[in-house]
Protein backbone atom coordinates (compact mmCIF):
# COMPACT_ATOMS: atom_id res chain seq x y z
CA UNK A 1 0.00 0.00 0.00
CA UNK A 2 2.97 2.47 0.88
CA UNK A 3 5.24 1.25 -1.36
CA UNK A 4 6.11 4.95 -3.45
CA UNK A 5 9.17 6.80 -2.23
CA UNK A 6 7.94 9.11 0.87
CA UNK A 7 10.73 11.15 1.82
CA UNK A 8 12.82 13.32 -0.48
CA UNK A 9 16.16 14.66 0.54
CA UNK A 10 16.98 17.71 -1.65
CA UNK A 11 20.33 18.55 -0.70
CA UNK A 12 20.26 22.11 -1.81
CA UNK A 13 24.44 22.64 -1.41
CA UNK A 14 27.29 21.65 -0.12
CA UNK A 15 28.84 24.97 0.74
CA UNK A 16 28.66 24.96 4.35
CA UNK A 17 30.26 27.40 7.21
CA UNK A 18 30.76 24.62 9.24
CA UNK A 19 33.30 21.98 9.55
CA UNK A 20 31.68 18.93 11.43
CA UNK A 21 34.23 16.22 11.65
CA UNK A 22 31.55 13.41 10.83
CA UNK A 23 29.91 15.37 7.56
CA UNK A 24 27.21 12.95 5.71
CA UNK A 25 28.52 15.00 2.79
CA UNK A 26 30.36 13.51 0.01
CA UNK A 27 34.43 13.61 0.76
CA UNK A 28 35.02 15.51 -2.69
CA UNK A 29 32.20 17.59 -2.21
CA UNK A 30 34.32 21.00 -2.97
CA UNK A 31 34.56 19.53 -6.61
CA UNK A 32 33.40 19.73 -9.95
CA UNK A 33 30.74 16.90 -9.35
CA UNK A 34 28.88 18.97 -6.98
CA UNK A 35 29.43 22.98 -8.04
CA UNK A 36 27.24 22.93 -10.85
CA UNK A 37 23.70 23.75 -8.10
CA UNK A 38 20.62 23.22 -9.94
CA UNK A 39 18.47 26.62 -10.64
CA UNK A 40 15.24 27.36 -9.02
CA UNK A 41 12.93 25.99 -11.77
CA UNK A 42 14.59 22.91 -11.43
CA UNK A 43 13.81 22.41 -8.20
CA UNK A 44 10.42 22.99 -8.18
CA UNK A 45 10.20 20.86 -11.15
CA UNK A 46 11.88 18.28 -9.19
CA UNK A 47 9.48 18.62 -5.66
CA UNK A 48 6.39 18.44 -7.86
CA UNK A 49 7.76 15.59 -9.91
CA UNK A 50 8.58 13.67 -6.23
CA UNK A 51 4.99 14.70 -4.93
CA UNK A 52 3.61 12.73 -8.12
CA UNK A 53 5.43 9.66 -7.17
CA UNK A 54 4.10 10.02 -4.10
CA UNK A 55 6.62 11.74 -1.77
CA UNK A 56 4.94 13.57 1.16
CA UNK A 57 7.96 14.50 3.20
CA UNK A 58 10.84 17.15 2.25
CA UNK A 59 13.62 17.58 3.86
CA UNK A 60 15.71 20.89 2.64
CA UNK A 61 19.11 20.55 3.46
CA UNK A 62 22.68 20.70 2.35
CA UNK A 63 25.76 21.60 3.38
CA UNK A 64 23.99 24.84 4.68
CA UNK A 65 20.49 25.56 2.70
CA UNK A 66 19.85 29.02 4.02
CA UNK A 67 22.79 29.98 1.33
CA UNK A 68 20.57 29.59 -1.61
CA UNK A 69 19.14 32.43 -1.99
CA UNK A 70 15.78 31.17 -3.70
CA UNK A 71 14.99 29.00 -0.38
CA UNK A 72 11.79 31.30 0.32
CA UNK A 73 10.81 30.90 -3.46
CA UNK A 74 11.57 26.79 -2.58
CA UNK A 75 9.75 26.29 -0.19
CA UNK A 76 6.73 27.82 -1.65
CA UNK A 77 7.08 25.93 -4.42
CA UNK A 78 7.08 22.48 -1.91
CA UNK A 79 4.00 23.81 0.09
CA UNK A 80 2.46 24.54 -3.09
CA UNK A 81 2.72 20.76 -4.37
CA UNK A 82 1.90 19.77 -0.67
CA UNK A 83 4.93 18.55 0.46
CA UNK A 84 5.40 18.78 4.42
CA UNK A 85 9.02 20.73 4.64
CA UNK A 86 11.65 20.53 7.05
CA UNK A 87 14.23 22.89 6.95
CA UNK A 88 17.01 21.42 8.04
CA UNK A 89 19.77 23.95 9.06
CA UNK A 90 23.01 24.96 11.17
CA UNK A 91 21.23 28.54 11.83
CA UNK A 92 24.36 30.31 11.53
CA UNK A 93 23.81 33.75 10.56
CA UNK A 94 19.83 32.91 10.28
CA UNK A 95 18.05 36.29 11.19
CA UNK A 96 14.18 36.39 12.41
CA UNK A 97 13.32 38.09 9.56
CA UNK A 98 13.83 35.63 7.22
CA UNK A 99 12.77 32.96 9.37
CA UNK A 100 9.13 34.96 9.07
CA UNK A 101 9.93 34.71 5.32
CA UNK A 102 9.96 31.34 5.41
CA UNK A 103 6.89 31.01 7.68
CA UNK A 104 4.79 32.79 5.45
CA UNK A 105 6.49 30.63 2.45
CA UNK A 106 4.98 27.79 4.02
CA UNK A 107 7.71 26.08 5.70
CA UNK A 108 6.42 23.45 7.97
CA UNK A 109 8.90 22.37 10.59
CA UNK A 110 12.48 23.63 11.86
CA UNK A 111 15.11 21.52 12.41
CA UNK A 112 18.59 23.07 14.22
CA UNK A 113 21.61 21.52 14.71
CA UNK A 114 23.66 21.82 17.46
CA UNK A 115 27.06 20.34 18.35
CA UNK A 116 26.93 20.38 21.99
CA UNK A 117 25.81 21.37 25.15
CA UNK A 118 27.84 24.32 25.86
CA UNK A 119 29.00 27.35 23.68
CA UNK A 120 32.75 26.32 24.39
CA UNK A 121 32.63 22.63 22.71
CA UNK A 122 29.55 23.38 19.93
CA UNK A 123 31.64 25.93 18.32
CA UNK A 124 34.94 23.60 18.70
CA UNK A 125 33.44 20.60 16.80
CA UNK A 126 31.46 22.96 14.61
CA UNK A 127 34.82 24.82 13.85
CA UNK A 128 32.76 28.45 13.78
CA UNK A 129 31.27 30.42 16.14
CA UNK A 130 27.78 29.28 15.82
CA UNK A 131 26.13 28.39 19.49
CA UNK A 132 25.05 32.01 19.71
CA UNK A 133 23.11 31.80 16.44
CA UNK A 134 21.75 28.78 17.30
CA UNK A 135 20.33 29.56 20.53
CA UNK A 136 18.88 32.92 19.14
CA UNK A 137 17.32 30.71 16.18
CA UNK A 138 15.84 28.15 18.47
CA UNK A 139 13.86 30.96 20.67
CA UNK A 140 12.84 32.32 17.23
CA UNK A 141 11.55 29.05 16.11
CA UNK A 142 9.35 29.00 18.62
CA UNK A 143 8.22 32.00 18.72
CA UNK A 144 7.15 31.94 15.18
CA UNK A 145 4.39 28.79 16.21
CA UNK A 146 6.91 26.39 13.98
CA UNK A 147 7.72 22.65 15.12
CA UNK A 148 11.18 22.37 16.89
CA UNK A 149 13.80 19.42 16.54
CA UNK A 150 16.75 20.00 17.62
CA UNK A 151 19.46 17.53 15.94
CA UNK A 152 22.78 16.88 17.72
CA UNK A 153 25.30 13.85 16.29
CA UNK A 154 26.80 12.21 19.03
CA UNK A 155 30.37 10.64 19.35
CA UNK A 156 33.20 10.46 21.18
CA UNK A 157 33.78 14.21 22.47
CA UNK A 158 29.88 15.00 23.33
CA UNK A 159 28.47 11.38 24.42
CA UNK A 160 28.47 12.62 28.09
CA UNK A 161 26.08 15.67 27.32
CA UNK A 162 23.31 13.69 26.93
CA UNK A 163 21.31 14.64 29.50
CA UNK A 164 22.27 18.36 29.19
CA UNK A 165 21.08 18.08 25.61
CA UNK A 166 18.08 16.74 26.38
CA UNK A 167 17.69 19.37 29.31
CA UNK A 168 18.48 22.07 26.65
CA UNK A 169 15.62 21.13 24.28
CA UNK A 170 13.03 20.66 27.48
CA UNK A 171 14.23 23.87 27.73
CA UNK A 172 13.76 25.50 24.46
CA UNK A 173 10.39 24.03 24.22
CA UNK A 174 11.00 21.39 21.18
CA UNK A 175 9.45 18.87 20.41
CA UNK A 176 11.65 16.66 19.44
CA UNK A 177 15.32 16.20 19.95
CA UNK A 178 17.67 13.91 17.58
CA UNK A 179 20.52 12.05 19.10
CA UNK A 180 22.15 10.96 16.46
CA UNK A 181 24.86 8.55 16.91
CA UNK A 182 27.39 9.26 14.29
CA UNK A 183 26.80 6.73 11.46
CA UNK A 184 30.33 6.28 9.51
CA UNK A 185 30.40 6.77 6.00
CA UNK A 186 32.44 9.92 4.42
CA UNK A 187 33.47 12.43 6.78
CA UNK A 188 32.44 10.71 9.83
CA UNK A 189 34.87 7.29 8.61
CA UNK A 190 37.52 9.43 7.73
CA UNK A 191 37.63 10.88 10.64
CA UNK A 192 36.87 7.53 12.90
CA UNK A 193 39.88 7.57 15.39
CA UNK A 194 38.58 10.99 16.90
CA UNK A 195 35.37 10.24 16.69
CA UNK A 196 34.47 6.85 17.67
CA UNK A 197 32.63 6.82 20.87
CA UNK A 198 33.34 3.78 23.49
CA UNK A 199 31.66 1.09 24.61
CA UNK A 200 30.54 2.22 28.09
CA UNK A 201 30.15 6.13 26.52
CA UNK A 202 27.35 4.15 24.99
CA UNK A 203 25.78 2.49 27.18
CA UNK A 204 25.67 5.83 29.79
CA UNK A 205 24.52 7.28 26.85
CA UNK A 206 21.10 5.75 26.41
CA UNK A 207 20.61 4.99 29.90
CA UNK A 208 20.44 8.88 30.27
CA UNK A 209 17.71 8.87 27.18
CA UNK A 210 15.88 5.36 28.91
CA UNK A 211 15.56 7.62 31.96
CA UNK A 212 14.26 11.03 30.40
CA UNK A 213 12.26 9.38 28.34
CA UNK A 214 10.55 8.32 31.37
CA UNK A 215 10.49 11.88 33.14
CA UNK A 216 9.18 13.51 30.05
CA UNK A 217 6.90 11.71 28.41
CA UNK A 218 5.02 12.75 25.55
CA UNK A 219 6.18 16.27 26.16
CA UNK A 220 9.79 15.89 24.22
CA UNK A 221 10.45 12.90 21.99
CA UNK A 222 13.52 11.64 22.19
CA UNK A 223 15.04 9.98 19.34
CA UNK A 224 18.18 7.79 19.68
CA UNK A 225 19.58 6.77 16.46
CA UNK A 226 21.54 3.51 16.96
CA UNK A 227 25.14 3.80 16.67
CA UNK A 228 27.52 2.21 13.91
CA UNK A 229 29.60 -0.74 15.12
CA UNK A 230 28.53 -1.31 18.69
CA UNK A 231 25.16 -3.08 17.53
CA UNK A 232 24.92 -6.87 17.57
CA UNK A 233 24.11 -7.43 14.03
CA UNK A 234 24.72 -5.21 11.24
CA UNK A 235 21.82 -2.85 10.34
CA UNK A 236 19.73 -3.21 6.97
CA UNK A 237 21.74 -0.19 3.98
CA UNK A 238 21.40 2.96 5.57
CA UNK A 239 18.96 1.88 7.81
CA UNK A 240 16.59 0.84 4.52
CA UNK A 241 16.94 4.35 2.88
CA UNK A 242 16.17 3.36 -0.15
CA UNK A 243 12.93 1.52 0.39
CA UNK A 244 11.22 4.89 1.16
CA UNK A 245 13.92 7.60 0.78
CA UNK A 246 15.73 9.61 -1.94
CA UNK A 247 18.33 12.11 -2.37
CA UNK A 248 18.90 14.90 -4.81
CA UNK A 249 22.43 16.27 -4.83
CA UNK A 250 22.82 20.14 -5.51
CA UNK A 251 23.96 19.02 -8.57
CA UNK A 252 20.82 17.20 -9.81
CA UNK A 253 21.83 13.20 -9.12
CA UNK A 254 19.42 10.93 -7.88
CA UNK A 255 21.05 8.58 -5.00
CA UNK A 256 19.13 5.92 -2.96
CA UNK A 257 20.44 7.45 0.25
CA UNK A 258 23.08 10.38 0.80
CA UNK A 259 26.08 7.77 1.10
CA UNK A 260 25.45 6.18 -2.21
CA UNK A 261 27.38 8.73 -4.46
CA UNK A 262 30.67 7.41 -3.35
CA UNK A 263 29.62 3.73 -4.45
CA UNK A 264 31.95 4.32 -7.92
CA UNK A 265 30.28 1.13 -9.77
CA UNK A 266 26.85 2.95 -9.91
CA UNK A 267 25.96 5.23 -12.70
CA UNK A 268 23.17 7.75 -10.75
CA UNK A 269 20.66 9.63 -13.24
CA UNK A 270 20.60 12.92 -13.09
CA UNK A 271 17.89 15.16 -12.89
CA UNK A 272 18.58 17.44 -16.08
CA UNK A 273 18.57 14.70 -18.11
CA UNK A 274 15.66 12.41 -16.39
CA UNK A 275 12.48 14.38 -16.18
CA UNK A 276 9.81 12.72 -14.82
CA UNK A 277 7.14 11.55 -17.55
CA UNK A 278 4.74 11.95 -15.11
CA UNK A 279 5.24 15.81 -14.02
CA UNK A 280 2.58 16.91 -16.28
CA UNK A 281 -0.12 15.53 -14.42
CA UNK A 282 0.61 17.12 -10.96
CA UNK A 283 -2.05 16.67 -8.81
CA UNK A 284 -3.23 19.19 -6.67
CA UNK A 285 -2.25 18.84 -3.21
CA UNK A 286 -5.26 19.40 -0.91
CA UNK A 287 -8.03 18.09 -3.71
CA UNK A 288 -10.22 16.33 -1.89
CA UNK A 289 -12.62 15.21 -4.11
CA UNK A 290 -13.43 11.24 -2.41
CA UNK A 291 -15.37 9.14 -4.90
CA UNK A 292 -19.54 9.02 -3.85
CA UNK A 293 -20.37 6.30 -2.13
CA UNK A 294 -22.19 4.71 0.86
CA UNK A 295 -19.61 5.19 4.15
CA UNK A 296 -19.04 2.17 6.41
CA UNK A 297 -17.80 2.50 9.57
CA UNK A 298 -14.76 0.66 9.50
CA UNK A 299 -13.06 0.93 12.56
CA UNK A 300 -10.92 4.12 13.15
CA UNK A 301 -7.76 2.12 13.12
CA UNK A 302 -4.97 3.67 11.66
CA UNK A 303 -3.90 1.87 8.62
CA UNK A 304 0.08 2.28 8.57
CA UNK A 305 2.09 4.54 10.19
CA UNK A 306 5.33 5.49 8.51
CA UNK A 307 8.12 7.77 10.75
CA UNK B 1 -3.12 16.40 25.63
CA UNK B 2 -2.31 13.19 27.98
CA UNK B 3 -5.10 10.57 28.17
CA UNK B 4 -7.47 9.68 29.24
CA UNK B 5 -9.91 11.79 27.03
CA UNK B 6 -12.48 14.39 29.01
CA UNK B 7 -15.73 13.70 26.91
CA UNK B 8 -16.26 17.68 27.27
CA UNK B 9 -13.14 19.04 25.96
CA UNK B 10 -12.86 20.48 22.48
CA UNK B 11 -10.20 17.92 19.99
CA UNK B 12 -8.56 19.56 17.84
CA UNK B 13 -5.11 18.31 15.42
CA UNK B 14 -2.28 19.69 16.89
CA UNK B 15 -0.87 22.77 14.99
CA UNK B 16 2.47 20.82 13.93
CA UNK B 17 0.26 18.09 11.93
CA UNK B 18 -1.53 18.85 8.42
CA UNK B 19 -4.42 16.59 7.57
CA UNK B 20 -4.41 15.92 3.97
CA UNK B 21 -5.72 14.24 0.93
CA UNK B 22 -3.00 11.79 -0.60
CA UNK B 23 -3.94 11.47 -4.37
CA UNK B 24 -1.23 8.97 -5.21
CA UNK B 25 -2.27 6.37 -2.31
CA UNK B 26 -5.84 7.62 -2.37
CA UNK B 27 -6.29 8.28 1.34
CA UNK B 28 -6.20 11.07 3.83
CA UNK B 29 -2.48 11.27 5.53
CA UNK B 30 -1.54 12.81 8.60
CA UNK B 31 1.73 14.57 8.06
CA UNK B 32 3.62 15.79 11.14
CA UNK B 33 7.61 16.54 11.46
CA UNK B 34 9.22 13.60 10.36
CA UNK B 35 6.94 10.86 10.01
CA UNK B 36 2.74 10.35 8.58
CA UNK B 37 -0.15 8.05 9.67
CA UNK B 38 -1.84 6.93 6.64
CA UNK B 39 -5.59 7.20 7.35
CA UNK B 40 -8.95 4.81 6.53
CA UNK B 41 -11.63 6.92 5.39
CA UNK B 42 -13.04 6.70 9.01
CA UNK B 43 -9.88 7.93 10.69
CA UNK B 44 -10.12 10.83 8.32
CA UNK B 45 -13.78 11.84 8.61
CA UNK B 46 -13.05 11.44 12.70
CA UNK B 47 -10.17 14.21 12.07
CA UNK B 48 -12.14 15.98 9.66
CA UNK B 49 -14.60 17.21 12.68
CA UNK B 50 -11.22 17.50 14.94
CA UNK B 51 -11.19 21.37 14.25
CA UNK B 52 -11.07 23.25 17.56
CA UNK B 53 -15.26 23.23 17.46
CA UNK B 54 -16.71 19.76 18.64
CA UNK B 55 -16.28 17.88 21.75
CA UNK B 56 -15.49 14.58 21.68
CA UNK B 57 -19.00 13.73 22.37
CA UNK B 58 -20.13 15.94 19.82
CA UNK B 59 -17.75 13.30 17.41
CA UNK B 60 -19.25 10.90 18.39
CA UNK B 61 -22.61 12.11 17.60
CA UNK B 62 -21.92 13.03 14.78
CA UNK B 63 -20.36 9.76 13.54
CA UNK B 64 -22.84 7.54 14.69
CA UNK B 65 -25.75 9.86 12.77
CA UNK B 66 -23.98 9.65 9.89
CA UNK B 67 -23.12 5.98 9.43
CA UNK B 68 -25.98 4.88 10.82
CA UNK B 69 -24.48 3.03 13.68
CA UNK B 70 -23.91 2.86 17.69
CA UNK B 71 -21.12 2.47 19.97
CA UNK B 72 -18.28 4.01 18.40
CA UNK B 73 -17.29 6.09 21.26
CA UNK B 74 -14.47 3.83 22.20
CA UNK B 75 -13.20 3.32 19.11
CA UNK B 76 -13.40 6.71 18.34
CA UNK B 77 -11.78 7.89 21.88
CA UNK B 78 -8.97 4.97 21.88
CA UNK B 79 -7.76 6.28 18.03
CA UNK B 80 -7.70 9.56 19.03
CA UNK B 81 -6.20 9.07 22.56
CA UNK B 82 -3.50 7.16 20.75
CA UNK B 83 -2.83 9.99 18.28
CA UNK B 84 -3.01 12.29 21.36
CA UNK B 85 -0.11 10.48 23.11
CA UNK B 86 1.91 11.11 19.73
CA UNK B 87 0.91 14.86 20.28
CA UNK B 88 -1.02 14.99 17.09
CA UNK B 89 -4.23 15.49 18.56
CA UNK B 90 -5.17 18.22 21.43
CA UNK B 91 -8.06 18.14 23.55
CA UNK B 92 -8.50 21.61 25.60
CA UNK B 93 -11.29 22.45 28.07
CA UNK B 94 -13.98 24.59 27.00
Amino acid sequence: MMSQPLWLLAELTYRCPLQCPYCSNPLEFAGGRFRNELGTEDWCRVFREAKALGVLQLGLSGGEPLLRADLEQLVAAAHEVGLYSSLITSAYRLTKDRLAALRRAGLDHVQISVQAADEELSNYIAGTASYRDKLAAYRWTKELGFPLTVNVVLHRKNLHQVRDLILLAESLGAERIELANTQFYGWAFHNRDALMPTRAQLDEGWRVVQEERARLGTKLEIVWVLPDYHERYPKPCMGGWARSYMTVTPAGEVWPCHAAGRITTLKFANVREHPSPRSAATPGCLSRAAPARARRWTSAAVAARHS
Amino acid sequence: MTSPAPDAATVRVAPKARLQWDEVRQRHVLLYPEGLVALNETGADILALCDGTHTLAGIVTSLQQRYGVEGVQQDVTGFLEALAAKGLILFERG
